[in-house]
């Protein structure tokens, strides 16, 4: 049994040491808001936050996780900032098919904790994501109104 | 695809070019194949029997209870004909049906509903795609409401022992204002509902619309943005196995032995190894144990064909499909004709030409395709899929089941995106997989393809090749075009058996239908079939024919000496709805100008294009400057015109993602095949629009008040061209075959 620390909670699973975290989340623990979309860490459809850090959980072998939190979209309204975030995403009315937006939503909410006031740059070095319906400048635009 | 509905119907006649007012009779007596299993009514009746069951069956969208509750709350669950996928329809069916409901939309919640004759409300038919589903339903959705409305009067009228000319409705209540009084819809729900629905209810007049053709937010956008929102991919139901599979390298090759079945077997929460047509699957008690275990297995596959292009062969490559297209022999069928083309060559004072050739695409929706199958104990099955055509799947499920479709339940969960990818096709979806797997086990089984599988098994927007020849005057005005297509497209693939011309209308559309007034024109088409599992792609033919021949366009302007835009003008100039949008354009981007002109410190350019996909019309300027060899696009300005609209802020959005997905498809994607193989695994070998390469959109809905066209894809066809157009304005060179990133463009 491995011990994981999701959303302040600790559970023991039991899964092979390689396992990614995403497959834990998803199939595990049945916290399916994180998204699988390509399991080679280039979508970031799976981005939770470990320890803070925005983090593609489809490359994290849960071994590696120790006593790190993770945060899920699960819990980002739960987060000061992750709810400002979650707003902004309203407001903008970001999402389409909305499949990419909890990873979308882990990001802002990572950059915006360590870059309350993020530059134009900030947001494009910290919002890598793909969206295939193409949501990029109203990602931009909530991620401006969350920090504003 | 060019389902078109017919001006003025209310309930809109299928048809498409050459095959004009198909009639659900035609429909019914002559479709054969596919399709056939999609509608309500099986095939291979007798004629009288067939029309005997149509009276009986239910008229679509019709009967109220079919599609409305009325909760006690006061919310409304809508049950949807249509999947949403991101196009934001089920705000849409919220709004339409709340108008005359008299309901907020906001108290809505709607879904996916299951197969059923009710609401095939298409003509007959039931599918979400072709940009149809606003315009096809719009009329009848209203109606919906109105009736619902009524009977919800009535209901109170009884209640109250008034009349019902002294109540009115006021947001979900029932209003009698002389003794102010007010009843709750939901209080009234279960007797309103029991009642009779009244024909030719008074719609509601468009002048006092509070919801219709407002920017109503939509009612998906918390739960997406809260990971709350529920996918094919996030469902689970109670004793299920996952799956993960491997398919044949090369479709049509199938699985001769596995050497390692036995470690296979023993590898951890392993429950079975099973083979499939064309794949091996593994079942599992985690799909990240059933993934492990099958990418372990030693397969041994049957070879492909050594060569030729009939079926996919250890030798197919999509640079020797192109070469083959290019060099198909063949006059064609006729798909468009005016004037005589050859007397207009024979007095040319220039004549050029040009090939175009349009790439292999991807869908690449971010979420991979998945199944739930299960079989209940009182012999029915349950299928959850992502669909396009919930009856289509239901028969489709119940072929490979071996059950009569009234033994199958389809689930149509909200898609993770879609742009075609949905459809029936063949071998490209994983629910027969699914039916397998769970039969074989005797327990339910989820399927889900790794990105890996998906990119491999996804089918593909065909490629294309066209060429084209144009006949200028001494004056420069073109006064001749000839264009010959040679392909294949997925209308004449899938839905051969209905639109059984010599032409498909999906491998044309964007050649023909083009709004310039240029006297002499003949196009044709000439099949030749791709070995490749074709598909529907966000804008089907358009997505590359529009590129074609607006670049050729373009070229017409320039060998003419003429500004590319004003030549437009000129082709144009007794439409005024094309004029108008050209004008609404150029506004919008601050005036034309072609350029190269000095912008932010660098030289940037501008090409202009038009499309008139849908039963929509749209014009688009680009503006591009070139960096590192690789065009960069700034601005992307869109006027589009879908007649009328449901809901700007909803046409706005699809506008902006349909230019996406354009310019990403003519700045990056391709599918190749290189020795039977497709080259791309992942999204690293199949780049899509990144953020970096996202340019400002700005959009200008212009209602001319035309019949209502498509929203969904309308807004990618003009980019390809606009972009390309504003490339050879600034280098000098004509890019006729995508993606941009194959050419090096010269800086400028």
């Amino acid at each position: 049994m491995i011990q994981v620390t999701i959303n302040g909670r600790t559970h023991a699973v039991d899964v092979e040491p390689d396992t990614p975290l995403l497959w834990v989340l998803r199939d595990t623990l049945g916290l399916t808001g994180t998204k699988y979309g390509c399991g080679v860490a280039q979508c970031g459809a799976c981005t939770v936050l470990i320890d803070g850090e925005a983090t593609r959980s489809c490359q994290v072998p849960v071994e590696s996780l120790g006593a790190a939190r993770i945060t899920t979209i699960e819990a980002i309204e739960q987060d000061p900032v992750g709810r400002k975030v979650v707003e902004a995403w309203v407001g903008q009315q970001v999402p389409q098919c909305g499949y990419c937006q909890s990873g979308q939503v882990m990001a802002a909410t990572a950059l915006l904790t360590q870059t309350p006031k993020p530059t134009d740059a900030d947001i494009a070095a910290a919002m890598t994501n793909l969206c295939r319906c193409g949501t990029y400048n109203r990602i931009a635009e909530a991620v401006r109104h969350a920090a504003a | 695809m060019t389902l078109r509905v017919a001006p003025g119907s209310a309930i809109p006649v299928l048809a498409s070019d050459g095959v004009a007012n198909l009639s659900r009779r035609r429909f019914l007596g002559t479709a054969a194949g596919a399709l056939v299993v999609g509608i309500a009514l099986p095939a291979r009746r007798a004629g009288a029997e067939s029309a005997a069951l149509r009276s009986a069956a239910p008229k679509p969208g019709t009967r109220v209870p079919a599609f409305l509750e009325i909760r006690p709350d006061g919310s409304v669950r809508l049950l949807s004909p249509f999947v949403e996928g991101g196009q934001g329809i089920a705000t849409g069916m919220a709004q339409i049906v709340g108008e005359e409901l008299d309901v907020d939309p906001a108290r809505f919640v709607v879904e996916c509903a299951p197969p059923g004759p009710d609401y095939a409300v298409v003509n007959g038919l039931r599918m979400t795609g072709g940009s149809f589903s606003t315009r096809s339903s719009y009329a009848l959705m209203r109606q919906l409401g109105a009736t619902a409305r009524d009977m919800l009067i009535r209901a109170a009228a009884a209640r109250l022992g008034v009349r019902e000319s002294d109540l009115t409705t006021r947001d979900g209540s029932v209003v009698h204002a002389a003794s102010a009084r007010s009843l709750p819809y939901g209080d009234l729900a279960a007797e309103a509902l029991a009642l009779a629905p009244r024909e030719g209810v008074a719609l509601r007049d468009p002048k006092d619309f509070r919801y219709i053709r407002h920017a109503v937010p939509r009612l998906d956008v918390r739960d997406k943005a809260t990971g709350r929102a529920v996918y094919a991919i996030d469902q689970t139901v109670e004793g299920m196995l996952y799956a993960a599979v491997r398919h044949a390298p090369q479709p049509g090759t199938e699985p001769e032995g596995i050497d390692n079945e036995p470690e296979a077997r023993a590898m951890p929460g392993v429950q079975g190894v099973h083979r499939l047509p064309g794949a091996v699957a593994v079942t599992a008690d985690s799909w990240w144990r059933a993934r492990k275990a099958v990418e372990a297995l030693a397969v041994r596959w049957t070879r492909p064909a050594p060569t030729g292009l009939d079926t996919l062969a250890a030798d197919f490559s999509s640079e020797a499909m192109r070469a083959a297209l290019t060099e198909t022999p063949g006059e064609g069928h006729e798909a468009e004709a005016a004037g005589d083309a050859a007397a207009a060559f024979a007095r040319a004072a220039t004549v050029i030409e040009a090939e175009y050739h349009a790439p292999y695409l991807a869908h690449a929706q971010l979420e991979p395709p998945s199944a739930i199958a299960r079989f209940n104990p009182d012999g029915t099955l349950d299928v959850w899929t992502p669909n396009q055509m919930p009856e289509l799947f239901q028969s489709l499920s119940a072929e490979v089941a071996g059950l009569s479709p009234d033994k199958v339940r389809i689930h149509s969960p909200m898609l993770g995106g879609f742009f075609g990818r949905h459809f029936a096709y063949g071998p490209a979806n994983p629910y027969p997989q699914a039916i397998r797997l769970a039969k074989a086990t005797g327990r339910p089984v989820k399927v889900l393809w790794s990105r890996e599988e998906e990119f491999l098994n996804d089918a593909l927007r065909p490629l294309s090749h066209s060429r084209f020849r144009a006949a200028l005057d001494a004056a420069g005005q073109p006064i001749a075009v000839t264009v010959r297509t040679v392909g294949e497209g997925p209308i004449g693939r899938w839905f051969g058996a209905l639109f059984d011309g010599p032409v498909d209308p999906s491998a044309v559309e964007g050649i023909v239908g083009k709004p310039y007034a240029i006297p002499n024109r003949r196009m044709t088409f000439v099949k030749r079939a791709h070995p490749v599992t074709i598909a529907f792609w966000r804008s089907v033919g358009h997505s590359m024919n529009d590129y074609f021949s607006e670049s050729f366009l373009d070229e017409i302007a320039l060998a003419g000496g003429q500004d590319p835009f004003a030549l437009r003008m000129a082709l144009v100039k007794d439409s005024p709805r094309h004029r108008r949008l050209l004008e609404e354009v150029a506004d919008l981007s601050g005036g034309w100008r072609r350029g190269p002109y000095a912008a932010e410190g660098g030289t940037r350019a501008r090409g202009v294009a038009m499309a008139s996909p849908f039963g929509s019309e749209t014009a688009t300027i680009a503006e591009v400057s070139i960096e590192g060899g690789e065009a960069r696009v700034h601005n992307l300005w869109i006027a589009f015109d879908p007649g009328s609209v449901v809901n700007p802020a909803i046409v706005t959005a699809q506008v902006e993602s349909a230019a996406a997905l354009g310019l990403s498809a003519t700045l990056v994607e391709q599918m190749v095949y290189r020795d039977g193989l497709r080259q791309a695994q992942n999204f690293d070998g199949y780049p899509i629009l990144r953020r970096e390469h996202m340019p400002a959109v700005h959009v200008r809905i212009v209602e001319s008040g035309a019949p209502m066209g498509g929203v969904g894809e309308p807004g990618l066809p003009g980019v390809p061209p606009a972009v390309a157009n504003a490339v050879a304005a600034l280098t000098g060179q004509r890019i006729r075959s995508l993606p941009l990133a194959n050419a090096k463009l010269s800086g400028a």
